[in-house]
């Protein structure tokens, strides 16, 4: 057990500090500090392509893809001088972290050259087609419907949620392609392209006044026979595949940005006074030490390479972030006061504290609510009964 | 980088944890709580037998090597079983102030006998410590383990000194005590010899890290265990026609008690780990994992005798033992509150 970095390791954060430091010193100076997922999209992915050119976009991927094979104390500096550098999130985090990785692990060798070394690149931006109305914490009820017609996919449904959608060029879908099946069988597992005349994308707007959600029609939409990952049929397990990739390194880079946000909140504090507050002091105390616990607790993850056993770090860390995240920003507007429910903004757009007050509700529903968690880490992490499923 | 434990450190937690489950019993726990709180053929048999009790104390100073990850693993291990040991007073406080701060002569002359186990050693925290030359004046009413000690070490704003318990001038009182596996004494000195430590300072921040270290450490093998055992509990208890543990409001209790443990073996090792590598954040990391470690502690003890029903409130059954034991943890060395406004004076940049 060890936490220091190797001095090889330094010198690494060192280069990563340098390189990324000068580009938001530089050429995209006007991207530097945004804090929401949608401002400035398109010069976004002129950034993810610029990263891709300099070999720094997917570093932990394998050389021949486009990555680095950096090691994994490499990817954890590498994602934390990102965020300490000021940069924005990752516009294709959906490609570089879901899409990917499930390339690498159930893709063929051909889908592997069509899409990783495009991904890497910057040049290919995915979003992700799971949730519908009516399957949200219960995926496997999805009712878009995929058919074989003349040697083609078509793909009639609605998917929501779709984050992102109006700047991605592909889509993954998860569809019914076996009419009458339920639940998790009959399911296939799509890469759509998104601009054709088959489907329609319509922003959602959020409590915050941003619309970084989507929903997504399909009317008739199209893709080749051959885009599905893993078999006809067989949609769910390659779902289930991609979504045990989401807590990868990139949880360390999301919390420099929340290491950004209680610094905020510590300065406010700071600044108005309420600083000597005995309350807001144990609140901005307990806050500090639930971050560091995140770190320590995806460190412990990310190094646990037996995969035998329950991984305990990994079960519990989407609601110990999610519901540290919304009392974050419900301490925000205590310290902030009435001068947090007023913008200087023209519209309905807030600065970084209050719209984290605002966004972070959506942290403990999206990518499963935190009831769901309790859920799986009842059933998975401690063997308890599964919740009794009604008729689908 | 690496945050998980080495092959060795895997091998002394499966050794730990093998030696407390079979042998630091309920049933010799609840002997031990009868008499002064400590299963003394449990200690022998730990120091002399396993050979564990040197580790966390340097080879120089006639202990295993190794450091506070070992020690936090055996720590966490002994709380899992609440057992009735002085492995808080004889090693992570006394043993560890004389390593780190003792003179060559006390370390020859007192850390064999603490490592075997012949020697039981308790720390005093004494506000009102006076020294006349080498005479001390000192009280505190919470000594942990004070009536099993033969040595004390007596602490206080003028220095630390090592004091034998049977000195003249040294009283000693039981007290009935909440938490029955590690209760209290009152120790009154008045005029006795003390022989003061060679550099105190070193002495007492070394015994501090490492005891907030052990508390935090048996805080969270205590709170896995109160886990386990309510899971192992709600598989077995059938009302309505259904394992209690099959319905979500249970069910969910559960999963947050594992939420809140993960966190706390995260600063556990964290916040060792940080002591022994000489981490600028090693200080923030040890009041994080005593104020978390030990409130997790009580959460998941509490949640034990609710989640248990009627019979988690019998003297019969161990829930009690958790949950005093847990109620202790909080207090001892300073409660959550305190930690974390020690926290909150880093942070918001008042310290130096």
């Amino acid at each position: 057990m060890k936490l220091g970095f190797s001095a090889a390791e330094e010198e690494f954060r060192a280069e990563c500090a340098d390189w990324l430091t000068a580009q938001m010193a530089g050429e995209f100076a006007d991207i530097k500090g945004i804090t929401t997922l949608t401002e400035k999209a398109e010069r976004r992915k002129e950034w993810e392509q610029h990263l891709g050119e300099h070999g720094w976009g997917c570093i932990g991927w394998p050389k021949v893809w486009g990555g680095r094979d950096a090691s994994l104390a490499q990817q954890v500096i590498f994602a934390e001088e990102y965020a300490r550098a000021g940069i924005p999130g990752r516009v294709n985090h959906i490609g570089i972290e879901l899409a990917g990785p499930t390339l690498l692990t159930l893709g063929t060798e051909e889908q592997k050259r069509r899409f990783l070394p495009d991904i890497a690149a910057g040049k290919t931006i995915f979003c992700q087609g799971f949730s519908e109305p009516n399957a949200g914490s219960d995926l496997a009820s999805v009712r878009t419907k995929a058919r074989l017609e003349n040697g083609e996919w078509a793909v009639d449904g609605q998917k929501i949620w779709t984050s992102l959608a109006h700047i991605s060029d592909w889509i993954f879908v998860v569809a019914r392609s076996e009419e009458g099946s339920k639940g998790p069988k009959g399911l296939t597992f799509l890469m759509m392209e998104l601009d054709q005349p088959g489907i329609d994308i319509r922003p959602i707007r959020q409590i915050n006044g941003d619309a970084e959600f989507n929903e997504t029609f399909f009317d008739g939409a199209r893709c080749p026979e051959d885009s599905l990952i893993g078999a006809v049929g067989d949609g769910w397990r390659v779902a289930m595949t991609l979504l045990s990739f989401e807590r990868g390194v990139s949880t360390l880079g999301q919390q420099m940005a929340f290491r950004n946000e209680l610094d905020a909140i510590i300065e406010a504090a700071k600044a108005n006074g309420t600083s000597t507050d005995p309350l807001i002091r144990q609140r901005i105390a307990k806050a500090e030490i639930g971050l560091r616990l995140m770190r320590y607790g995806a460190l412990r993850m990310l190094s646990n390479t037996d995969h035998a056993s329950v991984d305990g770090a990994a079960l519990t860390y989407k609601i110990q972030w999610a519901s540290w995240r919304r009392s974050l920003g419900e301490l925000a507007m205590d310290v902030l006061g009435q001068a947090g429910e007023v913008t200087d903004h023209d519209g309905y757009e807030w600065p970084m504290l209050p719209n984290l007050f605002l966004y972070s509700r959506a942290d403990t529903i999206y990518g499963g609510t935190n009831q769901i968690q309790r859920n799986l880490i009842a059933e998975r992490g401690l063997g308890l009964p599964r919740e009794p499923r009604g008729e689908a | 980088m690496d945050f998980v434990f080495t092959d060795e450190q895997r091998m002394i937690a499966e050794t730990a944890q093998a030696f407390f489950t079979a042998n630091a019993t309920s049933e010799r726990t609840r002997a031990a709580m009868a008499a002064e709180g400590i299963d003394h053929a449990l200690w022998l048999a730990f120091c002399q037998e396993l050979g564990l009790s040197g580790i966390g104390v340097p080879e120089a100073a006639g202990g295993a090597g190794l450091g506070l990850v070992e020690l936090a693993i055996i720590a966490e291990a002994a709380g899992a079983q609440v057992a009735a040991l002085p492995l808080l007073g004889s090693l992570a406080l006394v043993a560890q102030a004389i390593a780190a701060g003792g003179s060559d002569e006390q370390r020859t002359a007192w850390l064999p006998a603490l490592l075997a186990g012949e020697t039981i050693a308790a720390h005093v925290t004494a506000t009102d410590l006076a020294a006349d030359g080498n005479r001390i004046f000192a009280s505190s009413a919470s000594v942990a383990h004070g009536s099993a000690a033969q040595l004390l070490l007596v602490s206080g704003a003028a220095g630390s000194w090592l004091v034998r318990a049977d000195a003249p001038g040294v009283s000693v009182a039981a007290q009935t005590t909440m938490d029955q596996t590690r209760p209290y004494a009152r120790v009154t000195i008045t005029g006795a010899e003390g022989e003061p430590l060679a550099d105190g300072g070193a002495g007492a921040q070394a015994a501090t890290n490492a005891a907030l270290i052990v508390l935090a450490a048996e805080g969270l093998g205590l709170a896995q265990a109160a886990l386990d055992r309510t899971v192992a509990y709600s598989r077995d208890r059938v009302q309505f026609g259904r394992t209690i543990g099959s319905f979500q409001a249970y069910k969910h209790r559960l999963a947050d008690m594992m939420v809140e443990i993960e966190q706390a073996r995260s600063a556990v090792y964290w916040a060792a780990c940080a002591v022994d590598e000489g981490a600028e954040d090693a200080q923030l990391a040890v009041h994080a994992a005593k104020s978390f470690a030990a409130d997790t502690a009580f959460r998941c003890a509490s949640d034990m005798i609710q989640l248990h029903g009627g019979i988690g409130f019998t003297w019969d059954h161990d829930a009690h033992l958790f949950f005093k034991r847990a109620r202790a943890l909080q207090t001892m060395m300073g409660n959550g509150d305190w930690h974390r406004e020690q926290i909150a004076a880093m942070v918001l940049g008042e310290t130096e």
